[in-house]
Formats: C-alpha cells, sequence, structure tokens
C-alpha cells in the first residue's frame, strides 16, 4: 500500500485550509501544516497560550523569551497580529471562533469520538492542555495522524479504547492512507492515497468505510 | 498615598503561610515569576497547593518547589513538558496529589473566582473521564459540565512594567494565566522588569488594573545570586 510521508500528510491539509481562516494546529505532526498552505491563501494562526497571527520562528538570537507557541518554540507575531490572555484566547476555542482546528490522534472512532491525550498507562501523570476545549470548540476539528500504531494496529476503531478528549467531535481524518470524512452515516472515505483500494485501506481500519460519494 | 512598591522578593513572599493556595502564573517557559518562585522556595511554606498552567521543568519555577517537598497538592493542565522530572517523581512516588483540569477549565475557574461567580457549565470534557462525578445537565440539546471557581490565597505574577498604584503591562505572550489569577487570589504579587512613575503608563494599555494587585516587586537578579 501506498503510504504518505510526515511532510506530505501535512501538505495534504494544508491543500483544504481556505483563505482567510482562523485556525489553531496542535503540538507536533499538525504544526508543520503551516509550512505548507500556500502564499496566496492569507490564513491567521491562532495559538492557545495568546496569540493570533502567529509568525515563522525567529532568525538565531532574535528570541523574545516569553513569545512561544503552544509547542513551547519560538515564534513571531506577523503584522495585523495581537495578544491576549488566557480568558479570551479559550473564548476564542471554546466559543466556536476558531475555523479549523488541527490535531494529532491516538485514535478515532466511528461517530468521531477522539482520544489523544491519554493512555491506558496511568503510571505517568497525564496531561491535557487545551485539546478538550478545541475539540469542543472549533468550527470544524481536523484530526491529522498515522493511519495505524508503529505495530500495525488500527488507530480508527468502532469506539476509542483510550480515554476520550470529545465525543462526536470529529469531522475530518487525514492519515498516510487516506483521507475520510466522519458522517451521519459512519465514516466516508473522501480519497485514497496513490493506488490504494478501499478494501486495502478497510483491511487495516477497525470501523466500516462507505466508498467514495461520486 | 497608594504604593503598592514592595521592598524585595523575600519580604513580599512572607506573606505565604503553610497550606497556603498558591496560584503561579506563566505558560511553559513564558511570563513565569521565576524569583518570586525562588523567594518563595527560601522562604520554604510546606503543604501548598500549587494552581499553575504546567508543573516547571529541570530545577527551575515550580518543579524547585515540588523538589523541595514544599507541595502537597499540584493543579494544573499540562505537566508533562520536555524534562517536567520533579512532577513525575513525586507523582510516581505518590506524595503528592495531583488535579488535571482541561487548561480552558483551568482558566475559566480561576476567572470565575475573580469575578464573583460560583460556577458555571462548560461543554469542554463532557463525556470524558475527567468530568466523572460531575454535575452535568443539557442546555440546548448539548452537554454541559458543571465547574467550580478555584480561588487562591496568594497568586504570584509576572508582569512587565508596573506602577505604585498596581497597574501592569505584559509582554508579548507573557500574558497567558497572569492577569486573570491576578483577580483570583486575596494577595496578589507581581514581579516586574521595570517600575514607572505613576501615570506613565498608557492607559489603553493597562492589562491589569492596579485594583487586582497587592505589590509589585522589581526583578533583582535573585536567580542570578542563587549561583
Amino acid at each position: 500500500m501506498q503510504a504518505l510521508s510526515k511532510e506530505d500528510m501535512a501538505r495534504r491539509v494544508a491543500r483544504d485550509i481556505p483563505d482567510g481562516a482562523y485556525v489553531n494546529l496542535g503540538i507536533g505532526m499538525p504544526t508543520q501544516v503551516a509550512n505548507y498552505v500556500s502564499d496566496d491563501r492569507h490564513v491567521i494562526y491562532h495559538s492557545e497560550n495568546g496569540i493570533l497571527g502567529v509568525g515563522p520562528a525567529p532568525a538565531p538570537g532574535e528570541e523574545n523569551p516569553d513569545l512561544i507557541n503552544a509547542g513551547k518554540q519560538f515564534v513571531t507575531l506577523l503584522p495585523g497580529g495581537c495578544y491576549f490572555d488566557n480568558a479570551d484566547s479559550f473564548a476564542m476555542m471554546r466559543g466556536g471562533h476558531l475555523d479549523i482546528a488541527v490535531l494529532g490522534a491516538f485514535q478515532v472512532s466511528a461517530s468521531g469520538d477522539l482520544a489523544s491525550w491519554a493512555t491506558n498507562d496511568l503510571s505517568e501523570p497525564p496531561a491535557v492542555g487545551g485539546a478538550m476545549d478545541l475539540a469542543v470548540g472549533a468550527r470544524r476539528l481536523c484530526v491529522l495522524m498515522k493511519h495505524c500504531t508503529r505495530d500495525g494496529e488500527p488507530k480508527i476503531l468502532p469506539e476509542c479504547e483510550y480515554p476520550l478528549t470529545g465525543k462526536g467531535v470529529v469531522n475530518r481524518i487525514y492519515t498516510d492512507l487516506a483521507v475520510l470524512d466522519v458522517t451521519d452515516s459512519g465514516l466516508r472515505v473522501v480519497e485514497l492515497v496513490g493506488d490504494n483500494t478501499l478494501e486495502q485501506v478497510q483491511a487495516v481500519t477497525g470501523a466500516p468505510l462507505l466508498p467514495p460519494e461520486s | 498615598m497608594i504604593n503598592k512598591i514592595g521592598s524585595s522578593m523575600a519580604e513580599a513572599v512572607s506573606v505565604v503561610k503553610d497550606g497556603d493556595v498558591v496560584m503561579i502564573g506563566g505558560f511553559g517557559s513564558s511570563g513565569i515569576p521565576l524569583e518570586l518562585i525562588e523567594a518563595l522556595r527560601r522562604h520554604a511554606p510546606k503543604d501548598l497547593t500549587i494552581i499553575s498552567n504546567n508543573a516547571g521543568v529541570a530545577e527551575e519555577g515550580i518543579a524547585s518547589l515540588l523538589r523541595d517537598g514544599l507541595v502537597r497538592k499540584m493543579m494544573c493542565s499540562f505537566p508533562r513538558s520536555k524534562g517536567s522530572v520533579w512532577l513525575q517523581k513525586r507523582y510516581k512516588e505518590g506524595s503528592i496529589e495531583f488535579e488535571l483540569v482541561p487548561q480552558g477549565t483551568l482558566g475559566e475557574r480561576i476567572r470565575a473566582a475573580g469575578a464573583g461567580l460560583a460556577a458555571f457549565y462548560t461543554p469542554t470534557a463532557y463525556g470524558t473521564l475527567l468530568a466523572e462525578g460531575k454535575e452535568t445537565r443539557e442546555f440546548n440539546g448539548r452537554g454541559y459540565v458543571l465547574e467550580t471557581a478555584l480561588h487562591a490565597d496568594v497568586a504570584l505574577i509576572r508582569g512587565e512594567k508596573g506602577d505604585a498604584w498596581g497597574n501592569l503591562t505584559y509582554n508579548t505572550a507573557g500574558r497567558n494565566f497572569n492577569p486573570s489569577m491576578a483577580t483570583a487570589a486575596r494577595t496578589t504579587i507581581a514581579e516586574v522588569k521595570q517600575i514607572v512613575e505613576v501615570g506613565d503608563l498608557d492607559p489603553e494599555a493597562v492589562v491589569t488594573p492596579g485594583i487586582f494587585v497587592d505589590t509589585v516587586v522589581l526583578q533583582e537578579g535573585l536567580l542570578d545570586a542563587s549561583a
């Protein structure tokens, strides 16, 4: 089966970010999406710690110690950008003001349940950050993740086995093998990577897949 | 005459008593009152409840309070930043109580306390482990969780500029939890980089009005001196 590289996965999500969108990108792979959004689209990035208009990383030596993103990396502010406190930032997130959020995930269920913050191993202190607020608040929630775990187990399941981040919150799943939409009738294939067939992708997916709408 | 300028970090944090609930501003490495935390560590009150977004990394900030055994309970949203070894150690050995709160809920509980609200309903965490045992209710067909206000005895925050009336500005994203924590504690102490004359701050640019602040202390290089 053909599988996209991490860069190409981020590039694929970037294609769907429309001009004028207010977007929050989660820690890790989702952050890379910003690198691939075409220059002719004006997208405003939100960072949960209180920034709208997040710009690229600063040149070495130009870092402002307080100007970081949610992943704790140094960033810059674009012209027109602004700062605000936690309460305003989460009003934007929880209050439905962000057009799109892109998050990573451990598991996604057929009904769009998202599990992204904890496994069932509670020997380590769990961490959730702002994921639950984004999950309920973003107008459109996209998941960007590998289709299967490192051990080849499906991450798309009838029900999540790990603790939920949000219930019925995911709209679209981008993986290295396919793009899927969460619909009222189940998971529908939007596109398959390369020459992958529905049967091949179904074989590594825990929940039933509906064929693309013709 | 109102003069909220404190004489030293040590004097400012001497109000913290054993068993106090202490809010500490900051997000990751940004906007943390590191000198106030160091002064608190030296003051060494016991059995503290610390409320902050993160739990400190390496030997810095809140991590140093955990290391020194001053913390009975930690409340935060993201204790697993790279290098958060002391929180992990204390958690694993079971020597602290740990409460995980989604970041927006943590912030809103703090905001509610400062705004005189007892509780609020949020859709965040509905149907998840973090809502277990909590009262829930439906509004317009959507599920919400009841969350209560979070008060503190003392808030330690960091501003950029401050004046004798307690008015504060911040540096970029260093704002984060600092303004809301300032409202939610009985005593709020602000560490600032610069103290200016009353009237020098642009009133349009004041982020935290002085009414929420009790003491403003100028950074004194406490961490450089402790080497």
